[in-house]
């Protein structure tokens, strides 16, 4: 962003001031997520900068929180993420099979109501999740499946569909149809269609909307608090409780690897864009 | 077509017409086929139980199920004076058979509820009956108005009466600070008790104020990625990206480390010889913690939109702006601007829809003054178990978030968020 040599001074001056609004944005988002890393490992007790700290004397920095979070006694979050990993992945694939299968009804230009059934998937994004809550727990509770992993599922399958709908229609915004006329004409079956030739052009947009509902899932906190009994927690619900509760460096020592883990998952997201771009033939 | 033109036949001898619709349905179907499973598990165990929120929600079957006698006998009560005998000969029997089925607590409850003084009327009613003191041969009239005054006060048959409708707007009007009177009438609760009127409004409120700070932040970071070359570009969108896929729990958490008293935030203004040491401002429960972490929790809403629409508006159009005289200022005012308002419609109503709603981090960061209506909806659920004031007031907050949806639908179109 050099500017050109004739710019005016005041302009200067604002072109800096821009600048520094933006500096200040970009490190407002980000800077919070960086101050979790060196207090996980704080050798005290306290969620502050200790002065040894600050002097960054080694002494004053330890696992001893990682250790805790995964050998302490009696806690939960083995549990937790056994269950957060277990309700995640079956929520995903029930998302991502629900989800792309309305996606593709939805791409035809046959599809009738469009518009007002493309709001009724979308809806449970947009609704707060605090009625999104009480009106499923309603549901679980009369079926019987309130705090069980299964209606945890069913749950996170609602929430995360929206997601997978959004994704994969956007990618089938750019598919060119004629393909797989060619298919059934050169003889294929819709099913075999289907699998080797739509599934593997949208699959970019079927991953990044399955990683959304993956994420949703995972962080999910509001329903499951609702729906869990004390054999479904979950890595949110622990760290909720935790928050409100008693204030644990344990929890930023989880708060990291959740830090990691969701790095990993946006530089896949990130990859499969462009990778999806790329096959559609969009440049940027 | 013309009745004179020949009509065109496919092969098999059918109107091109008649062949050409049956395919379109035929593709209608299935189109509609590939959606039906989503749209199915959704209605089951998402938009029915929704609805049902409104049937618990109005719902006041309780006491007209308890006293259906009573009420038989009510219908020709005008309201103003005491009941006839009649009344109370139905409610008599209506109650002795509570007693009979242990439940006349909690009729009790309910009708003290909705008017003081009946739990204590109604057991003193029931030791009698329970004692065998009531002579049913006699008037029954006469003995239940001996047991306490209070049965001889005609305001509480009327209340009693009040509750004979299965369906009540109650808990709506409680939502809103207002009840029914005595007389039926709307009124409105004492000036120091309205506590729901002010958590709509501060919910508004800090909505609104969220979206205006994240639109102020969020403007010039997506001009700056938009125009910035793609190499840098990209470098930045990581900033925006990594908190929007990083828990919200996690972020919460974060700024709780940053803004208590003794946090990274006020050690930077007691450094700075902002404040002093001594006197470091609470920055956390309460209005300014849900303010600060909100605006960051959602600014990426805000972001995504606007960048996708600045993305799409030439350079070439800011410089001819400025080459046909107009300073950088009235180039980005009078050009520039107009062409991202989508993106801000798009992004601001997003954010104020999601933040409408907020919970998770009002309830940790947002202390007393920092709530919002969502955790009065929770409140309820948990704490006091009124699941139909819950219910009420979850209606409520969605009717307003629905317009919102419907305009944003109208404006952006759903198939048109931007997720990354």
């Amino acid at each position: 962003m050099a500017l050109p040599s004739y710019t005016e001074t005041r302009y200067r001056i604002w072109h800096y001031f821009y600048i520094a609004i933006c500096t200040f944005v970009f490190f407002f988002l980000i800077a919070p997520l960086f101050v979790i890393f060196p207090l996980s490992f704080n050798a005290e007790e306290f969620l502050v900068f200790s002065e040894g700290m600050k002097r960054l004397d080694p002494e004053a920095f330890s696992f001893r929180w990682y250790h805790e979070m995964v050998y302490g006694t009696k806690n939960p979050w083995g549990l937790a993420a056994k269950n957060s990993f277990i309700i995640a992945i079956f929520a995903t694939i029930g998302s991502i099979i629900l989800g792309t299968l309305a996606a593709l009804g939805l791409s035809s230009r046959h599809m009738p109501y469009k518009g007002l059934i493309m709001a009724v998937l979308i809806s449970p994004m947009i609704v707060p999740l605090i009625i999104s809550g009480v009106a499923i727990f309603f549901f679980m509770a009369k079926v019987g499946l309130a705090a069980t992993h299964t209606g945890i599922v069913m749950a996170h399958i609602i929430l995360g569909t929206p997601f997978v709908v959004i994704t994969v229609t956007a990618t089938l915004s750019g598919f060119d149809h004629s393909v797989t006329r060619a298919a059934s004409s050169l003889g294929s079956n819709p099913f075999n269609t289907f699998m080797k030739i739509t599934l593997p052009l949208i699959l970019p947009g079927v991953i990044s909307g399955g990683l959304f509902a993956f994420v949703t899932s995972f962080d999910e906190v509001v329903v499951v608090l609702f729906l869990a009994g004390l054999e479904n927690t979950t890595i949110p619900v622990q760290m909720w409780t935790g928050l409100r509760e008693q204030l644990s460096p344990t929890i930023l020592a989880v708060a990291t690897c959740l830090i990691i883990l969701s790095t990993l998952i946006l530089v896949t997201a990130e990859l499969l864009r462009r990778r999806s771009e790329r096959l559609r033939g969009i440049n940027r | 077509m013309s009745s004179e033109t020949k009509q065109i036949l496919t092969t098999d001898g059918i109107p091109l017409e008649v062949s050409l619709k049956k395919a379109e349905k035929k593709n209608k179907i299935k189109a509609f086929l590939l959606v039906a499973p989503l749209l199915i598990f959704l209605f089951i165990t998402y938009v029915f139980p929704i609805g049902e929120m409104f049937t618990r929600s109005v719902d006041d079957k309780m006491i007209t199920n308890m006293l259906p006698k009573t009420f038989k006998a009510m219908e020709k009560w005008d309201g103003k004076e005491l009941p006839s005998e009649e009344v109370f000969a139905g409610f008599y029997s209506d109650y002795k058979v509570l007693i009979e089925n242990q439940t006349q607590g909690k009729l009790g409850q309910r009708l003290n509820k909705e008017k003081n003084g009946f739990n204590s009327i109604t057991k003193k009613l029931m030791r009698q009956i329970k004692r065998n003191k009531i002579d049913e041969s006699q008037s029954i009239k006469e003995q239940i108005m001996k047991v306490h005054k209070r049965w001889r006060d005609v305001e509480y048959w009327q209340a009693i009466k009040r509750t004979a409708p299965p369906y009540t707007m109650a808990k709506y009007l409680k939502g809103m600070d207002m009840y029914f009177a005595a007389d039926g009438s709307i009124a409105q609760v004492d000036e120091d008790r309205r506590i729901h009127r002010i958590l709509w409004l501060r919910t508004l409120e800090i909505a609104l104020f969220v979206t205006i700070f994240c639109f102020l932040m969020g403007y010039p970071i997506a001009h700056l990625l938009a125009t910035l070359p793609m190499k840098y570009s990209n470098l930045l969108m990581i900033c925006v990206l990594l908190p929007f896929w990083t828990s919200l729990l996690v972020r919460t958490a974060s700024w709780m480390i940053l803004l208590q008293q003794q946090g990274v935030v006020n050690d930077f203004f007691v450094m700075i010889g902002l404040v002093a040491d001594d006197n470091r401002p609470e920055m956390m429960y309460n209005k300014v913690g849900t303010y600060v972490a909100m605006t960051q929790i959602l600014l990426p809403f805000m972001v995504l939109p606007l960048y996708s629409v600045m993305k799409t508006i030439s350079p070439s159009l800011m410089r001819a702006g400025k080459s046909l005289g107009g300073t950088p200022f009235v180039a980005f005012w009078k050009v520039y601007f107009p062409l991202t308002i989508p993106g801000i419609g798009a992004g601001c109503l997003l954010v104020f829809i999601l933040a409408i709603g907020y919970y998770i981090t009002p309830a940790l960061v947002g202390g007393a003054s920092g709530t919002l209506i969502s955790n009065q909806i929770a409140y309820h659920m948990k704490t006091t178990l009124d699941w139909s004031f819950a219910s009420a007031m979850g209606l409520m907050l969605l009717s307003g978030v629905l317009v919102i949806y419907w305009i944003y639908n109208k404006l952006v179109g759903v198939d048109n968020i931007k997720l990354g």
